[in-house]
């Protein structure tokens, strides 16, 4: 089943190069290569981490004005109600994440539907919608961002919120048709017949049978979706309009020092994301058994 | 049937409980009609998957569908419990009668019919889900709600499918965990669930081994005076160890002169096991199942 093949695959990759490790441990001096291998892979999680980790230590910093970028002292202050210290930043985060939970629900329902219709059926075009997919992901943003800006303009939409809300669904809605697409792809087609087959109609087929299998993708395609959404820049810059969101705001502040509370907010975006990946992990690792 | 309350359609399919009381009295040699096809044709788009399929099935017998691979064996077989009807490009014509009611009669409703005809698959395929969920799933989305009823229905369908004392305590355990032969049982416990009145196998035992085989044809002779059975298998020694009758299916290729031979399923020869392995009237019938060909 492919389930079972879905948790192997996680169990595997935990202990990487799993042969050579086992190699290892047989004889009593780790071989050379193990050790270099060993030693390159931490290094590029260092390389991955430490901006991250200079990040989560200064906003623990005690900076006296703005300018956060040499260590003064140890404090827990940002994290109270001086976080709220700038309006203009507490709006934008606002609307970063109203853009953000947006753009994921808009996409995950959209996207879900195109990567069944791709997955599930063959058709006349089909293999043109596959290909308009990884174009669209592939596509430089800068592209999508002018071309989206002309079209908003071309159709005198005033641009704001909703403008940037229809943008990140356009660009996310990719990643979650081919996300959901993979696990399509994958699905035992007898089930849906034999859910049928007991005599449930099409809409109880889907939520019965149909989306607990490819809810893996779906969870996946939505994670992706608020992941790059949230952060986006290129494309939000240029249909914004007067409206700010969290990015924006740091580039427009960078000239006049990033005070702790950036640091703060991205801290705290980063510990929610670890925690939603840790959930599904561990989600996944449940609905596997 | 409180079943076809909940529908809200007038699907009109005739009762098989009140032929059922009565089958007891009647001799054994009265034979009771539970699929009638007549002058069947299946296409799939422009595609003519089987072509003119008459046959008549019995209640409570075992009826086998052999053929080699193309023949249309398990597309007619879909067509006895409206699957087909689930691939959009399908189409059918000719009529099929179940219990005297037109299968594909404008006020039937599918979802009613395959409550009533189950199919088992050639791939045990139980849902991700518990051993009981996977039983209880049918009773549930036709409505059944109390828990002590379930209940119930999961241990007599399991105990009718020979599970039930290999899986009782573990219930709630995935039903992914079985074993291949126990999966497929769980799959004809899960089909049984719904009280149907014909179970269509679609080559049951094609992945299992042979004592997992075996445990299957077992089965089928202990519900087969409670169902109607029709199974396509390749294999022809189950064929005559588990089947009343068998239909022979071969492919008929029309060779066209501009070189693109057209190929449909065809049914060669009909009748009693016995008859189709002892005595075949068709000369094909008689090749397949020596063994010269196929």
């Amino acid at each position: 089943m492919t389930v079972d093949t879905y948790s192997e695959r996680a169990r595997d990759s935990a202990p990487a190069a799993s042969p050579a490790a086992d190699r290892g441990r047989r004889r009593p001096r780790r071989r050379w290569g193990d050790r270099l291998l060993f030693a390159w892979t931490w290094l590029i999680i260092i390389w991955l981490a430490l901006p991250i980790a200079v990040m989560i230590i200064f906003s623990f910093n005690n900076p006296h004005g703005r300018f956060n970028f040499t260590w003064v002292g140890f404090t827990l202050k940002w994290y109270g109600p001086h976080l709220l210290d700038y309006p203009s930043l507490t709006t934008a985060m606002e609307n970063s994440l109203i853009v953000a939970f947006a753009a994921t629900v808009g996409s995950v329902v959209l996207g879900t539907l195109v990567g069944l219709a791709l997955g599930k059926y063959r058709f006349r075009g089909l293999g043109t919608a596959n290909l308009v997919q990884f174009a669209a992901i592939s596509a430089p943003d800068i592209v999508l961002a002018s071309s989206l800006l002309a079209f908003f303009v071309t159709l005198r939409v005033p641009l704001g919120l909703p403008t940037i809300i229809v943008a990140h669904i356009m660009f996310c809605l990719s990643f979650v048709a081919v996300t959901v697409r993979a696990r399509v792809l994958t699905l035992d087609r007898s089930l849906e017949e034999a859910a049928r087959d007991l005599g449930a109609g099409p809409w109880a087929t889907f939520r019965l049978v149909t989306l607990p299998l490819i809810f893996p993708g779906v969870l996946a395609g939505a994670l992706l979706a608020f992941a790059i959404s949230i952060d986006d820049f290129v494309v939000t810059s240029f249909v914004s309009g007067s409206t700010q969101t969290f990015p924006l705001w740091i580039w427009s502040a960078t000239r006049n020092g990033l005070p702790p509370q950036v640091d703060v907010l991205g801290t705290l975006i980063f510990v929610g994301g670890l925690l939603i990946a840790g959930g599904s992990a561990l989600f996944g690792r449940r609905g596997t058994r | 049937m409180e079943q076809q309350e909940r529908d809200g359609v007038t699907t009109r399919l005739p009762e098989p409980a009140a032929l059922a009381d009565t089958s007891a009295e009647v001799p054994e040699k009265h034979l009771v009609p539970v699929f009638d096809a007549k002058s069947v044709s299946i296409f799939y788009g422009s595609f003519r998957a089987v072509t003119d399929v008459s046959l008549t099935i019995y209640e409570h017998e075992i009826t086998a569908f052999i053929g080699s691979s193309g023949s249309g064996k398990s597309t007619v077989l879909r067509a006895f419990n409206r699957m087909n009807d689930l691939v959009p490009i399908a189409h059918m014509d000719g009529e099929i009668d179940y219990r005297g009611v037109s299968l594909y009669g404008p006020d039937v409703s599918p979802v009613a019919v395959r409550r009533r005809i189950g199919m088992v698959f050639q791939k045990p395929n139980p849902f991700p889900k518990s051993i009981y969920e996977n039983v209880a799933y049918g009773p549930r989305i036709n409505g059944i709600r109390k828990k002590s009823h379930l209940d119930e229905i999961v241990e007599s369908s399991l105990q009718k499918a020979a599970l039930w004392d290999e899986v009782k305590d573990r219930l709630n355990k995935s039903g992914l965990g079985l074993s291949g032969g126990q999966a497929q049982r769980l799959c004809i416990a899960r089909t049984l669930a719904v009280e149907p009145d014909v179970v269509l196998m679609d080559e049951p035992c094609s992945a299992l081994d042979p004592i997992a085989t075996g445990r299957i044809e077992d089965l089928m002779h202990e519900i087969k005076s409670q169902y109607t059975i029709v199974i396509v298998t390749h294999n022809m020694q189950q064929a005559t160890r588990v089947s009343d009758r068998t239909a022979f299916f071969s492919v008929l290729r029309n060779e066209k002169p501009g070189g693109n031979d057209t190929r449909t399923g065809v049914l060669v020869e009909y009748g009693t096991t016995q008859q189709i392995f002892e005595d075949p009237h068709d000369s094909r019938t008689q090749a397949y199942v020596t063994g010269r060909i196929g």
